[in-house]
């Protein structure tokens, strides 16, 4: 494992029930840079982030984080190691009991010890970064869906983590929320020098921003690289993906008898 | 027959695995004992489980205490034993009826609500996002309604037998002219501190127990759509009473068993 | 809603269940706090006690005098004796003090009655009544009744 390799993943293996999400996977997230993983809906990206967090225990595998093997760490260990990890939701996952500011100072108040003012000051800091701070008295419910991953991204960088992830942030905004988003994580890439894990199917957004791609599909990776070289790849499935051609090897049909036969039954030539 | 051999397998593994989870949950949850900065916590619960539900347990309290009394006093009054009204009251309340309804109503209206709340959250995933900044629900969640729940039942139940005894008095004594000397006296006369009083208590603190242990896990357990909060909150509902229920009889038979 | 308002709202649950609690063991249960008064400690023997309970009363001329704090059977001579602690107002009793088991009404509970003696020589501390009689048993006298009336 190399200096600039935040997060090894080597030979992962993870199946839900008969389904195999992952079968020999392996990525190097690199630190300091912003990764994209992209694949289908329904490969596993989710699962990948939840494994990287030490929720969900793969098969078998190795998944190195800052060089802690997440697999073998105690639950306790797991809790620390998970102070310096900020995880964007795709349901923004605020807590509807709180206001916007005592969602973003929950964090702070539940690792540290400082004192009101200063966790004031820096509630505000982090609000005032993603554009938020006049919203501070409301609730998460009085907020629109862009607003709330917003304020879900304050509250995730309110510790300052080396590790930043980002489950699926571009869906279901509207451009204006998308391209707030997404200038907001290159931003905080560039001034707080975090590790950031973007995953999403959003090609067009996703590679404006990240250094490095990968794509996965039927648990395994099938293409990486920067987003420049990905989309010179010869290979047809990577070429279906970055382009977003409808049919390809991803086959719009899923598995089924021809048409004709379900239509016409025995009658069918 | 051998579908039906594997359903009941896999249904009854399923059931055991359920049971498992579920003490490995309270245990963790209970082995992370209260520590500085909880009490704000535990005190929110407190107020949510048990002072919202004292309107209800007052309510019952008071007509249920009334109803004995009228039904015990047209009873005994045949045999001319009025005077009997005030102990057999305390004694089904504090023995029976004072532990199980209040553990009932609480099932009905704490627990259906820890367990809506509890899957909402997980279907919302803030007990995820909780957990991914490296608190643990289990700890900040779970905990303090266990606690809150094993704290209020007692209170509620001796509130409830309280109420009860006092609606019962109004009726017998204010109401049908009963000798309040015999009410009162009968029933200090024969009520025992730890026969009647504690073990109603020891009561109520099993099903506080049971109650919050169902409630919290089914919330935690729960499916996380829609339809499965509604069934969780259901089976919260109904498993806790058919639980307090059947341990009630069994705790009777074992404090009070010589009945032969 | 706000916390402090909780916290009051709390604070008065609590409160409220521990004052039931107190109404339960002192108005329900009857538990009176003896700090001082002494009580004092006599036996008596009883050839039947069915239903007298520990804690039942034991009255002298319908006064409650003291409590009955322990019945316990003499396997040698079967009967059974109770224990029962006198308060200081009524002590000493008199030797030959008579001890009855009544009961309240028809189906009211079972208590000891004493009925005062005249003998100028008064019991010690843990001494036997002597003079005693046993709890009517309905169901003796019902059959006792019968023989008679079969036997006439």
């Amino acid at each position: 494992m190399t200096e600039d390799t935040y997060i090894q993943i080597r030979d992962l293996h993870f199946s839900r029930g008969q389904r195999k999400i992952f079968d020999g996977l392996s990525m190097d997230i690199p630190r300091g840079r912003i990764t994209g993983i992209m694949g289908p809906s329904g490969t596993g990206k989710t699962t990948l982030l939840r494994i990287i967090g030490g929720q969900v225990r793969p098969d078998s595998g190795q998944v190195l984080v800052a060089g802690n093997d997440v697999c073998s760490l105690s639950r306790d260990e797991l809790f620390e190691l998970r102070k310096d990890m900020g995880m964007l939701f795709q349901s923004s996952a605020l807590f509807t009991d709180l206001s916007v500011y005592e969602n973003v100072a929950f964090p702070l108040r539940v690792h540290t010890d400082l004192p009101e003012d200063t966790i004031r000051d820096l509630v505000l800091m982090k609000l005032n970064a993603v554009g938020l701070r006049g919203a501070r008295d409301l609730f998460p419910s009085e907020l629109s869906g862009g607003m709330a991953r917003r304020v879900a991204l304050a509250r995730a960088i309110a510790l300052d983590p080396d590790l930043l992830m980002y489950d699926e942030p571009f869906t279901g905004q509207d451009p204006i929320s998308m391209g707030v988003l997404v200038s907001l994580i290159k931003n905080l890439n560039l001034s707080l020098g975090t590790t950031n894990l973007v995953v999403s199917h959003d090609i067009h957004e996703t590679s404006s921003i990240a250094d490095k791609l990968y794509i996965i599909s039927d648990g395994k990776v099938i293409g990486e690289g920067a987003p420049d070289e990905l989309r010179r790849d010869a290979s047809a499935w990577v070429q279906q993906f970055m382009h977003g051609s409808p049919d390809g090897p991803v086959p719009f049909h899923y598995p089924a008898d021809e048409l004709v036969y379900d239509v016409l039954g025995d009658a069918a030539p | 027959m051998t579908e039906l051999l594997r359903a009941l397998g896999i249904s009854s593994l399923e059931r055991l695995r359920s049971l498992g989870s579920a003490t490995i949950m309270w245990l963790t949850a209970m082995a992370g004992l209260p520590r500085r900065g909880d009490l704000p916590l535990l005190i929110r619960q407190i107020y949510t489980i048990g002072v919202l539900s004292l309107v209800i347990i007052v309510l019952s309290a008071f007509s249920i205490g009334a109803v004995i009394a009228l039904q015990f006093y047209t009873q005994l009054a045949r045999f001319g034993a009025e005077d009997a009204v005030g102990l057999g009251l305390a004694l089904v309340l504090l023995r029976e009826l004072g532990p199980v309804v209040t553990a009932l109503l609480f099932a009905g209206r704490a627990g259906s609500a820890i367990t809506a709340e509890i899957g909402l959250m997980k279907s919302t995933e803030q007990l995820s996002s909780m957990e991914m900044m490296g608190v643990d629900p289990l700890h900040r969640i779970v905990a303090p309604r266990l606690w809150a729940g094993l704290l209020c039942m007692p209170l509620l139940t001796a509130i409830f037998n309280v109420v009860a005894i006092y609606g019962g008095s109004v009726v017998a004594v204010s109401w049908l002219g009963s000798d309040p000397g015999g009410f009162w006296a009968g029933m200090q006369d024969t009520v025992e501190l730890w026969e009647d009083v504690g073990k109603g208590m020891l009561k109520s603190l099993v099903f506080a127990f049971v109650v919050t242990w169902i409630a919290v896990w089914q919330g935690y357990d729960t499916e996380p759509t829609a339809e499965g909060i509604g069934l969780a909150t259901t089976r919260t509902v109904v498993m806790s009473s058919v639980m307090v229920l059947a341990i009630d009889f069994i705790l009777t038979l074992g404090m009070y068993g010589d009945f032969k | 809603m706000h916390m402090r308002t909780i916290e009051i709202s709390v604070g008065a649950f609590v409160l409220a269940g521990i004052l039931a609690m107190v109404v339960l063991i002192v108005r329900v249960s009857g538990v009176t706090l003896q700090t001082g008064e002494e009580s004092h400690l006599v036996k008596a023997e009883f050839d039947d006690v069915a239903g007298l309970r520990v804690r039942a009363k034991v009255s002298m001329a319908g006064v409650t005098i003291g409590r009955v704090s322990g019945i316990s059977v003499d396997a040698d001579y079967g009967v059974a004796i109770v224990e029962m602690e006198i308060n200081e107002g009524a002590w000493p009793l008199p030797v030959d003090t008579g001890a009855m088991i009544l009961t309240e009404g028809i189906l009211g509970a079972r208590y000891v009655g004493l009925s005062p003696g005249g003998d100028p020589e008064t019991l010690a501390e843990g001494e036997f009544i002597t003079n005693t009689q046993g709890a009517l048993v309905l169901e003796n006298l019902i059959g006792d009744l019968v023989t008679r009336l079969g036997a006439s």
